[in-house]
């Protein structure tokens, strides 16, 4: 179990390092049950092959500090899978995912407090398991979009019935994608920053 | 066929009480003690660190740095999130966070506070944001 000599670690390719002028970052996360593509989703518009941070939680809910010392029986690890976009030589987007135990995410100190914005994805065999998550981002005041990703023996329902069946206003975009294809999930992202321009644009008003 | 039916919820409503967990499968090899290690003094200040606040050397490694130290500053030659120092180095995101306190205390890394969100967005952010996806 020791440290790896840092000689040893692997670190970002010369080609991945950002530049000396990268001043500041933003993040958008992707939510939505188990198996329904976030992990796709991250690694089809990423600049980086994507990678994984985990934090160890507890089950009390308090935080990620308290369980350190003591015997950790309570404790769940969550892993995350994140991507990279430089946005300009001054500003990089990092787009955060996970593979399970989404419930969790939401003690994961600041993931969703600093977001910009998050895209749900959902898919339409399963659409209650994202039912809680949604009603999380609610709670929390954190804008999102959903985002259907199509798979082939998924029922289609049109965007009226679902919007119904989801119960979100008629602002809050809900697009088809196939988060496979990269055009597909950069048109996600580009109508969650438009929707979050909107969004801009309204308080600016108020 | 119909689709289940939800419910939206407010701001400020309280939360649904989180899952029981089964047992922690990942968790379970961990070993606390290493953790507890590599943090140090558990109960010490922790400096306001986001997975997307990128880290910078401002020093090579002192002959005094540990291996951690030591390995994080090596890989922040050039500017790298927090999460991504997490993921090279195997480190659960709040042992590095102690980590980085450390190297902050002692000035040998510069943290650029990412940009977050406000109650109402600044559009320049945004219009920025746009733009460099397009060009995807």
């Amino acid at each position: 179990m020791d440290f790896k000599s840092s000689d040893t670690i692997p670190g970002p390719r010369t080609e991945d390092r950002l530049p000396h002028t990268a001043e500041a970052a933003v993040k958008i996360v992707i939510v939505g049950g188990f198996g329904v593509g976030k992990t796709t989703m991250v690694g089809s518009v990423s600049e980086i092959r994507p990678l994984t941070t985990e934090e160890t939680m507890t089950q009390a809910g308090i935080g990620v500090d308290d369980n350190y010392g003591s015997a950790s029986k309570t404790a769940t690890t969550v892993a995350m899978d994140f991507g990279r976009i430089s946005i300009t030589d001054e500003l990089v987007l990092y787009l955060f995912g996970t593979p399970g135990q989404e419930r969790f995410w939401f003690l994961w100190n600041g993931l969703f407090e600093g977001a910009l914005g998050a895209v749900v994805l959902v898919d339409t065999r399963r659409l209650e398991v994202s039912f809680d998550v949604m009603g999380r981002l609610e709670e929390r005041g954190v804008p999102f979009v959903v985002a259907v990703n199509s798979f082939p023996d998924a029922p289609r329902y049109p965007i009226a019935e679902l919007r119904t069946a989801l119960d979100l206003s008629e602002e809050i975009p809900i697009l088809d994608c196939d988060v496979r294809r990269r055009a597909s999930s950069r048109d996600v992202l580009l109508t969650l920053m438009r929707f979050l321009h909107s969004l801009a644009m309204k308080g600016a008003l108020t | 066929m119909t689709p289940p039916q939800r419910q939206r919820r407010s701001p400020g409503q309280p939360s649904a009480p989180l899952p029981a967990s089964g047992p922690a499968k990942e968790g379970e090899n961990r070993n606390p003690e290493r953790l507890f290690v590599i943090g140090g003094d558990e109960a010490g200040e922790r400096a306001d660190i986001d997975l997307v606040t990128l880290i910078v050397a401002r020093a090579e490694p002192p002959v005094s740095a540990t291996p951690e130290q030591a390995a994080v500053l090596r890989l922040c030659v050039a500017p790298l999130s927090a999460a991504e120092l997490s993921a090279y180095l195997s480190l659960p995101f709040s042992v590095l966070t102690v980590l980085l306190t450390d190297l902050l205390a002692k000035e040998l890394v510069q943290a650029r506070a990412p940009i977050v969100r406000q109650k109402v967005a600044d559009r320049n952010l945004l219009e920025a944001v746009m733009h460099g996806l397009q060009k995807l």
